[in-house]
């Protein structure tokens, strides 16, 4: 087993950060209220300005008057840490996320997939930093090796038992991961490194620090065995997006928006499904929240096209007051195929697939804009096609004339008019006909109506009508262009 | 012969007054009378070609439904962008054309265009047609950019009293009725053929 550790020093303040536009501008996170409110996170730009963690808001806000102040919300940085862990769901079956600001991953089973540790790391961290997340990331044979690694030395990793020895030897005791009073203790003793530690007889170095402490340490080695809870990612996706401020304007919803969905995108990605429907859900101060829902025909999870889906949608919908916060909502995350493409294709750069164009055509005109046709075994005109939604174009199947054979009838028009309307144009001679159409007595939509080709006098071929065995003007229901 | 004239003759986006003009890659009409006079023997690859008749029921698909035939079988769907009436499956299946890869878009006026224009740029169809009306010559100078860029054959159908307006098209023909006809009014890379050729109507 070779374990990764990714660790996120500051797992709370990037949740808020990579919400907003400027990640440059000083922000701190303070917990507490009123005068008693103290500093718990403070990007680089703050502590540029000399705010630092414990500080008080007070003494912050004299330092540096226009700091952004947002307040701490423990419940936030909880679901940052899911997202994260359905996020790494991706790259190994066994993540665990018990540990605070820290995702395991048991990375062995996959190196072949992603081509060993070296580019599986190099992804990992692309994803993160796309993401927007501060990370460091070790791996190590054991899990507590792992974690206590990725806080001393980010991008090292160790394969052999030996070397670990090595590794965590020259770690101070400090960093070890045991807890305050026995690092405490164990510095007076004048124990330093862990490597003098580990030299000590187990039995008399568990009697001055104690049982917990030395199953810290034989964790560290291997030498008992790690428990681990792994996450199972949810079936359902829930994020919402609080603005910092109410708007009206879809242009400044747009980042918000990208946001969403990129992280809706990782999180699909996550579960090697994709997104079909989901809802967005503009909330505002009073009122229900105004809902676009977006179904898609397949299932899709490139965020560019998400993105280009919800855009044309939000655009076509009227806000009817101010938006403070926005949430995506999805429970139904079925799996996904990608689309195949020709290996020697030679089509245009700019080129996307049909799936993807008939998505944007329906984002902008409509759910049922985009349609198939087919034949509906019925002699009525009007009830003879359907228009299949979700027909998929399907693929590679070349020339296998997939038309069923038309049944034997007289020449049907090219043009259908599906309601009828009178022949405005004058007859010049009857081409053809009458055949006769009486059909549909037992549904309620009885007809019996004597067909015939005609040609008009401005040489148009028309598909026209009259009721059964009558005289009198044609009716027209189809041309034959 | 300069290098840098071969490639625009090639492309037939320049020719000589005389001499027939080299016969370049192009979609068979299936009407024989018609690919003899078309400088490439067919519709042009990656871009438009207009078609202009009096009248709906003259012949206006009849005209197209063989390469519509041939196209479908590429295994890319050809598109409909706000066709006037609804395509009866029959006749469309009468004529060869494999439904799997008839697409329909419904969409109002102005949204038809850039409906179009996303078509064809996209690369994802085998062939496009419209019903631009009276769009002006911007509209369909996007168009015929957006066909060269995604590659695609796109067909324009529109009445024949734009016939005497400017147009992108690569080949404009015009159906005449009574008798029918069809008269040629551009074609890239030729002059167009003085006399009209000779198009069966259904009714004959």
């Amino acid at each position: 087993m070779q374990w990764a550790c990714i660790s996120f020093p500051q797992l709370a303040l990037d949740d808020v950060l990579r919400r907003r536009a400027d990640r440059a501008s000083p922000l701190v996170l303070f917990e507490g209220v009123g005068s008693r409110a103290r500093l718990c996170a403070a990007n680089a730009a703050a502590q540029h300005h000399g705010l630092h963690i414990g500080q008080s808001l007070t003494a912050a806000r004299a330092l540096y008057p226009r700091v952004n102040a947002v307040e701490h919300d423990p419940a936030a940085a909880e679901r940052c840490h899911d997202f994260l862990a359905a996020w790494a769901y991706r790259y190994s079956s066994q993540v665990c996320r018990t540990f605070p600001q820290t995702l395991l991953l048991e990375v062995r089973a996959s190196f072949r997939l992603f081509g060993g540790w070296p580019a599986l790391q190099a992804e990992l961290r692309s994803d993160l930093a796309a993401l927007g997340f501060e990370h460091r990331i070790a791996a190590a044979p054991h899990p507590h090796a792992a974690m206590v690694l990725a806080r001393a030395r980010d991008g090292c990793a160790i394969e052999d038992a030996a070397h670990l020895l090595d590794a965590l030897g020259t770690l101070p005791v400090a960093r070890s991961g045991l807890d305050g009073s026995c690092v405490e203790s164990l510095q007076r003793m004048g124990l330093r490194r862990l490597r003098q530690l580990f030299v000590l007889p187990r039995a008399e170095l568990g009697k001055r620090i104690g049982a917990q402490a030395l199953l810290h340490l034989d964790r560290l080695r291997g030498a008992a065995a790690a428990v681990l809870d792994f996450h199972q990612p949810p079936d359902v996706f829930d994020q919402r997006f609080e603005l910092p401020f109410n708007t009206a304007s879809h242009e400044s919803l747009l980042f918000p928006l990208r946001r969403l969905l990129r992280d809706f995108s990782a999180f699909v990605a996550g579960r090697d499904g994709g997104a079909q429907r989901f809802t967005l859900a503009f909330e505002h101060e009073r009122g229900a929240p105004t809902d676009i829902r977006i179904g898609l025909l397949a299932p899709e999870r490139d965020p560019e096209l998400l993105f280009a889906i919800a855009r044309a949608r939000l655009e076509r919908t009227r806000l009817r007051e101010p938006v403070c916060g926005l949430r995506l909502v999805s429970d139904e995350l079925p799996p996904f195929t990608p689309a195949r493409r020709d290996l020697f294709d030679t089509r245009p750069q700019q080129a996307v697939t049909w799936e993807a164009l008939r998505e944007r055509l329906r984002a902008r005109l409509g759910e049922q804009a985009v349609h198939g046709l087919a034949l509906h075994p019925d002699h009525r005109p009007e009830r003879a096609w359907r228009t299949p939604a979700g027909a998929d174009v399907p693929h590679g199947t070349r020339g296998s004339g997939g038309a069923s054979a038309a049944p034997l009838l007289p020449p049907r028009p090219a043009w259908l008019l599906t309601r009828p309307v009178p022949l405005r144009e004058r007859v010049e001679r009857i081409i053809a006909g009458p055949e006769r159409i009486e059909s549909g007595w037992w549904d309620g939509a009885d007809m019996r109506r004597d067909y015939y080709v005609v040609e008009t006098s401005s040489h148009q071929c028309a598909w026209a009508f009259r009721p059964a065995g009558e005289g009198g003007p044609f009716m027209l229901q189809g041309w034959f262009a | 012969m300069s290098a840098i004239l071969q490639p625009l003759i090639e492309n037939g986006r320049l020719w000589r007054g005389h001499g027939t003009a080299p016969r370049r890659d192009a979609l068979p009409t299936g009407f024989d009378a018609l690919d003899r006079v078309l400088p490439g023997g067919g519709w042009p690859h990656a871009a438009l070609s207009e078609i202009l008749f009096p009248a709906d029921g003259v012949g206006e698909l009849r005209l197209l439904r063989p390469a519509l035939a041939t196209l479908g079988r590429e295994g890319r769907p050809v598109v409909l962008v706000a066709p006037p009436y609804l395509p009866f499956p029959a006749a469309w299946i009468a004529a060869g054309v494999d439904l799997r890869f008839l697409q329909v878009v419904q969409a109002g006026e102005h949204d038809a265009m850039w409906a179009a224009e996303q078509c064809l740029r996209s690369a994802a169809c085998a062939a496009v047609l419209c019903w631009p009306g009276q769009a002006d010559t911007a509209t369909l100078r996007r168009l015929q950019l957006a066909a060269e860029t995604g590659q695609t054959i796109g067909f324009l159908l529109r009445p024949s009293q734009v016939a005497t307006q400017a147009s992108m098209a690569a080949v404009r023909i015009g159906i005449e009725t009574g008798p029918s006809r069809l008269r040629i009014l551009k074609c890239r890379g030729g002059n167009p053929p003085a006399q009209a050729v000779a198009f069966a109507s259904l009714a004959a």
